[in-house]
């Protein structure tokens, strides 16, 4: 059915585009939220795991029974004693393109990074666990471990998976546009931008988890888990214990943040379930932050090697991009180690009219925690490349930095790019104006002058992109993802007291969707918020659907609710017409109720229509069906929605300490209709502070030996209120055509475009230097560096 | 290939066997409530709260003091309740989120003017770290009444927040603070 035909009384209040106060915040500030942590059962055990010491190796003998002697530790076990069966993604791609490699829920006979979970050791409480993983013994053969992408690469390279030959889990190369050579050997100017990103953590404050028990009455385990993705979780977990489906249920409660690291399935959780259906008692797990920051999911670290080819006035002519991906040891499940190098090769053109392209994208095996997606995925990454090339290709050019994006941004839409990829509208060039033009006229250029006429270090930046939201499953099928997700299906039920509740398919874990999914039903409804309830993250109690990542969970569930809701609505016309005898379209919705057309002030409530769907279905006409349900699906058949924007900052560079402050942060973004504004700029605050975070402080580091010496918030660097400025940000709406609410996701966008302003804004800074940095993080070390190359340079002469 | 063997930090082969830990009675004043504990001496206050006395509304975010998740106040400071014995806290006032509101059973119209002003603001999407930077800015603000908005970031920046981006925290900090200052009785003798 079109939008809208149910619509709301002319005049009557919307709630879409309004930012009305949190449904979830009274719970959340009051401390009565139930995060899994906060979930005691009867009898309930506590999990810890036992975990390699070594990056590499075979495991020659594991011995627990002193750990069975512990005070406390009512049990111990192996992959022997568990005999789950292993986590396994995979691309449906040829073997040169892709190699399917298993990740055992806990070690086998080989461990492949410091800190894989070799034994599962559980307690009458936490304390007890730890003293029972200190008495394990577990003797290793060490193998050298592959700690670079560079050396898992080289030559004679120690194999991380025998099967997988040069390390290599993924391999491919697309979009070799025809004569590609001939348009770099003709150019201008060719510019390159080597550059490398430092592995980070997504770092949800609340580290992973799990309760899991056996329910005998249901005949079903039942798995509270805090997963951005309970259905696959529930798929995995009934693989691996060898359940049926309808065995499995997993529930997820509150959520402390997720930003992709908790949208794959953890072999934690899958083996807390296993020790429970073992036991037939509760067991518990929780994740401590030592284990958070260095075995569990990582994401980020990669390397570009890229050309591209300019003509004489700024235009761009090709782009040779060459992309290896530091994925770690396995391939995270749904996603597989593809996650990286396929959105990057994919979409790395981004904003821009590139008319050449050959991209080569590889995913490598090394002895570290694996990788998972991380808001943004490789977007902030090639973005920061593509920004980097613009400017350089402007300075070797001697163009406005801003004037040479103008020149080649995508301004007419629908745009089909030399990726194959047909970019919805958007608003790329009209952020970038208005964005440039917030900070002249905030006086920034003028103030920059004056500080390099006193030699000091000030520089601006900016980053211009798109960031693709609402991945349906044709834009998931093009991955070749063995299993695609994309689609989501949600239930509308309205009670005999003429409320309603709503099911989802996504996981809101900070992201609101219990405010913002019920303004969208209210409106389709002309309900009052109050009357409209969402439920979530149940694979018992809401309709299959594949949870909250890629910015898909307003544009795809909340079309969805909205269909479902259009649906129920019209069960509530039906019904009126059958009394009032009159054609169905002759009604319409609004403020509670149906009314006449033609005769506005004709008209039936819902809870009077509720009453007699339930509670008088004596009364109902023979075609109508007793009670109030809906349901729909909603999928996306194209490529899916681009929100866009352009981010530009102002920083000043201390030359005694490297340090890098940020004195402006303007954000000018468009994400289609904003549902909740005040919603949609804390997805943009917060996903800034995470990519500063990426540009300036976090990094993932290891030693020779593969082990990691990040493992406390001490040595992992996370910014605080010093470090993150406040950020101004600015609107623009293009909604998107084919959603059902005109929105596009806003989920990642403030991290996709703070890394590459940062780091171009850092090089203005230094530009009197000459000195230009392309990897990230930007360190006070390289920072000082950099402003004394000369001295260095004397100095190690 | 070249293979060395190397055992884990096991204990060694001559070690005592473990002996259950012993346990030990303590009194703890929370939210103005006595109550009675008997555990083992090695846990946190952070983990007494939380699964002795089931008030989960602290949370723990490092177990290591650096994220203030599990800030809540002692004798009226703000401390880091990982890093603290209960048995340490015996004889203290301690003070949790769920002391913040009047009727504490998380209706909107129950909520105090510190997560108020939070609500408005926008100032948590997850709210794990929320109920560490309320109780760490209720201490703050009764100790610096007076406090500007730097004043107020440099105390924000004592906790770690992975959703905001801190801008709406100190904001809404400051807007509390504002608020309460306006309804001082010396505030409206001033003007």
């Amino acid at each position: 059915m079109t939008r809208g035909e149910n619509g709301a009384r002319q005049g009557e209040g919307r709630l879409i585009g309004r930012s009305v106060p949190r449904r979830e915040d009274p719970r959340l500030l009051t401390g009565r939220g139930r995060f899994v942590d906060d979930i005691a059962l009867p009898g309930m055990l506590h999990a810890q795991f036992v975990r390699s010491t070594v990056a590499h190796g075979e495991i020659t003998a594991i011995d627990l029974s002193a750990v069975r002697a512990v005070p406390g530790v009512v049990a111990a076990f192996t992959a022997e004693d568990l005999k789950a069966g292993d986590i396994i993604a995979r691309l449906d791609r040829p073997p040169q393109e892709f190699v399917t490699t298993a990740m055992p829920v806990l070690a086998r006979d080989r461990v492949r990074y410091v800190g894989e979970p070799v034994a599962i050791v559980v307690a009458r409480d936490a304390y007890a666990a730890e003293d029972g993983i200190e008495a394990a013994r577990v003797r290793y053969a060490v193998r050298p471990p592959v700690t670079s992408e560079a050396a898992a690469l080289a030559d004679g390279a120690p194999l991380v998976h025998a099967e997988a030959a040069r390390n290599t889990l993924v391999d491919v190369e697309l979009f070799a546009t025809d004569g590609i050579d001939e348009v770099f050997a003709a150019a201008d100017r060719v510019v390159r931008v080597e550059a490398r990103t430092g592995r980070q953590n997504a770092l949800p404050l609340e580290t992973r988890g799990a309760v899991a028990h056996w329910d005998d009455r249901e005949e079903q385990l039942v798995l509270h888990t805090c997963t951005q993705v309970p259905h696959q979780v529930r798929t995995v977990a009934s693989r691996c214990l060898r359940l049926a489906e309808r065995a499995v249920r997993v529930v997820v409660p509150d959520m402390g943040g997720g930003f992709g690291l908790k949208c794959v399935v953890g072999r934690e959780e899958i083996a807390a379930a296993a020790a429970a259906l073992r036991l037939r008692r509760p067991v518990k797990w929780i994740e401590d932050r030592k284990d958070a920051l260095s075995a569990s999911f990582l994401a980020r670290e990669q390397h570009y090697d890229v050309r591209a080819a300019f003509d004489a006035n700024g235009r761009i002519l090709a782009l040779d991009a060459d992309v290896v991906c530091d994925m770690g040891a396995y391939s995270c499940y749904p996603f597989t180690a593809g996650i990286e190098p396929l959105m990057a090769a994919a979409e790395m053109p981004g904003v821009y009219t590139v008319p050449a392209y050959r991209v080569r994208g590889r995913a490598v095996a090394t002895n570290k925690a694996p990788s998972a997606p991380y808001r943004g995925v490789s977007r902030p990454q090639y973005v920061m490349v593509m920004e980097r090339l613009f400017e350089r290709a402007a300075r070797e050019l001697d163009l406005d930095p801003v004037e040479i994006r103008r020149r080649n941004l995508i301004t007419s839409f629908p745009y089909t790019g030399v990726n194959g990829i047909t970019y919805d509208p958007g608003s790329y060039r009209e952020s970038l104006d208005l964005c440039e033009r917030t900070l002249r006229a905030e006086g920034w250029y003028d103030r920059q002058r004056t500080a390099r006429a006193e030699g000091r270090h000030v520089g601006i930046g900016y980053a211009c992109f798109s960031e693709r939201t609402g991945y349906g499953s044709a834009a998931f099928a093009q991955r070749k993802m063995a299993v695609v997700p994309g689609f989501d299906l949600s239930e509308a039920r309205m009670d005999p007291s003429g409320a309603v509740t709503v099911t989802t398919g996504t996981m809101s874990h900070g992201q609101s969707h219990e405010t913002t999914l019920a303004q969208i039903v209210a409106d389709e409804l002309g309900l009052d918020l109050d009357k409209v309830r969402l439920h979530q993250g149940d694979t018992d109690r809401v309709p299959y659907g594949w949870g909250t990542f890629a910015s898909r969970s307003v544009a795809i569930g909340g079309s969805a609710v909205r269909l479902a809701a259009g649906r129920l609505g019209d069960k509530l016309r039906a019904l009126a017409a059958a009394r009032w005898d009159v054609p169905v379209d002759r009604t319409a919705l609004g403020r509670g109720e149906v009314f006449r057309r033609d005769d506005p002030d004709t008209a039936i409530g819902y809870v009077e229509l509720a009453e007699l769907a339930y509670l008088r279905a004596d009364l109902l006409p023979k075609d109508i069906e007793p009670g109030l349900t809906a349901t729909a699906s909603f999928d996306v058949f194209n490529d899916g929605t681009f929100s866009n924007a352009t981010h530009g900052t102002v920083v000043e560079l201390a030359p005694d300490t490297g340090r890098v402050e940020i004195l402006r942060y303007v954000c000018v973004e468009d994400c289609g209709v904003a549902i909740n504004p005040q919603v949609v700029e804390g997805q943009c605050r917060g996903g800034i502070a995470q990519g500063i975070a990426g540009a300036l402080f976090e990094r993932v580091t290891y030693d020779a030996q593969g082990e990691p010496s990040a493992t406390s918030f001490m040595d992992y660097k996370v910014p605080t209120a010093h470090e993150i400025p406040d950020v101004a940000i600015h609107h623009l709406q293009t909604p998107c055509a084919f959603t059902e609410t005109g929105a596009k996701g806003a989920g990642e966008g403030g991290t996709i475009g703070a890394p590459a302003a940062v780091l171009n804004a850092v090089n203005d800074a230094l530009r009197p230097t000459g000195v230009e940095l392309d990897d990230t993080p930007i360190t006070p070390e390289t920072v000082h560096r950099a402003l004394h190359r000369r001295h260095y340079q004397e100095s190690t002469r | 290939m070249t293979t060395h063997s190397r055992p884990t930090d096991a204990p060694a082969a001559d070690a005592p066997a473990p002996e259950a830990p012993e346990l030990q009675l303590m009194v703890l004043d929370v939210n103005g409530e006595r109550h009675e504990v008997i555990t083992e001496p090695r846990r946190t206050l952070v983990d007494v709260l939380r699964h002795e006395l089931r008030l989960t509304g602290t949370h723990v975010g490092c177990e290591h003091g650096i994220c203030g998740a599990c800030t809540v106040l002692v004798d009226d400071r703000p401390v880091r309740a990982c890093l603290m014995f209960a048995a340490q806290a015996e004889g203290a006032r301690i003070r949790t989120v769920e002391s913040l509101s009047a009727g504490s059973c998380g209706r909107p119209d129950e909520l105090g003017d510190l997560q108020r002003a939070f609500r408005e603001r926008h100032a948590l999407q997850c709210g794990f770290c929320t109920p560490g930077f309320l109780m760490l800015a209720e201490g703050f603000l009764a100790e610096r009444p007076d406090a500007d908005r730097e004043q107020i970031r440099e105390a924000v920046a004592a906790n770690l927040c992975r959703c905001t981006g801190y801008q709406p925290i100190v904001e809404a900090i400051e807007q509390c603070a504002a608020a309460r200052r306006a309804a001082r009785p010396d505030a409206r003798k001033e003007k």
